[in-house]
């Protein structure tokens, strides 16, 4: 199977990296840009998993260690069963 | 007392950390590699600074999954005492020992610089030779210690009288320009639940002698002391 996993802040928590992404690029001209929030993302590529199991298993992933919940949600993402 | 600090790939504070005991209380420490799941006798458990893993993933999130990470939950929910100064402030997050999380600095820089704590507890073994109101000067080194929790957590943590330490200017009053890396409430150092785990960003071990600047970090490790020979 292929994913992808996004992880990014949860709304409320404070995102210096994204404002100062924001900051250049209003820098650079693009006035119109009111707000940047960062995240990540991760490519998987797993073994055959049964059909229908795929996705616990990828917020699994999440939970036990891509994203941390205080701060973080993720959102999954099969690519290729 | 017995003291051990936790060595992983990347700990950069950690022969300060190993000195910190012997050079304070005359105590020798134990180092405990990151593979091991044996504390070995340890009472007082330190978690030190640095850039385990190289900050991969998140600050302290691959050291949390390590194999001595086990043994020093199991000591920490037994009630033993752990020590996590910067780095290990954010293992302790990681691993849910402590709530919260240490965000980016505020700044964005990777901030290096003396700053003066207010004890804000005497309830706690790190403290209680200390006392409230107290006023400590350490360094602060890191790029990711912005304290942050949710507001259901800040209150609880605050009815419980569980915030160890707050960044505050030189006269012990609360300045947003004193809180070096935009801590939610100046929060520098908090407690667990159970009063026996603390986390603090600055690093108390960097000012244990006159020569190095300060020797308030020593108090710290005085108060523990005190506190395991009354229990």
């Amino acid at each position: 199977m292929k994913a992808r996993i996004h992880v990014f802040l949860k709304e409320g928590v404070l995102d210096p990296q994204g404002k100062a992404v924001m900051n250049a690029l209003r820098t650079l001209g693009f006035g119109e840009v009111q707000s940047v929030r960062q995240g990540k993302f991760f490519d998987v590529e797993t073994d055959p998993l049964a059909p229908g199991e795929s996705e616990a298993r990828l917020r699994e992933y999440c939970q036990k260690l891509l994203a941390n919940p205080v701060i973080e949600n993720y959102r999954v993402e099969v690519l290729e069963p | 007392m017995k003291v051990a600090v936790v060595r992983f790939w990347g700990s950069n504070c950690d022969h300060d950390a190993i000195e910190w005991a012997p050079r304070v209380l005359g105590l020798a420490s134990e180092v405990i590699w990151y593979e091991e799941r044996e504390l070995r006798g340890a009472d007082l458990v330190v978690l030190p600074g640095g850039f385990s893993y190289g900050d991969y993933l998140r600050p302290g999130a691959m050291a949390a999954r390590t194999p001595v990470m086990e043994a020093v939950i199991a000591h920490a929910r037994r009630g033993g005492l752990v020590i996590g100064i910067c780095n290990g402030f954010q293992v302790l997050c990681e691993v849910g020992l402590l709530p919260g999380a240490l965000l980016r600095n505020q700044t964005l820089t990777f901030l290096h610089q003396e700053v003066v704590l207010r004890c804000e507890t005497a309830g706690s073994p790190f403290t209680a030779g200390i006392g409230k109101g107290r006023l400590l000067r350490m360094p602060i080194a890191h790029g990711d210690g912005n304290y942050f929790a949710d507001a259901a957590t800040l209150s609880r943590l605050k009815d419980e009288d569980r915030v160890a330490f707050r960044y505050v200017d030189a006269e012990g009053g609360l300045d947003p320009a004193h809180n070096p890396n935009g801590s939610l409430d100046a929060i520098a150092g908090i407690l667990s639940e159970g009063r026996n785990v603390l986390g603090m960003m600055p690093h108390p071990e960097r000012a244990s002698e006159a020569l190095l600047g300060s020797s308030d970090g020593a108090e710290i490790l005085q108060s523990v002391l005190g506190s395991f020979q009354r229990a």
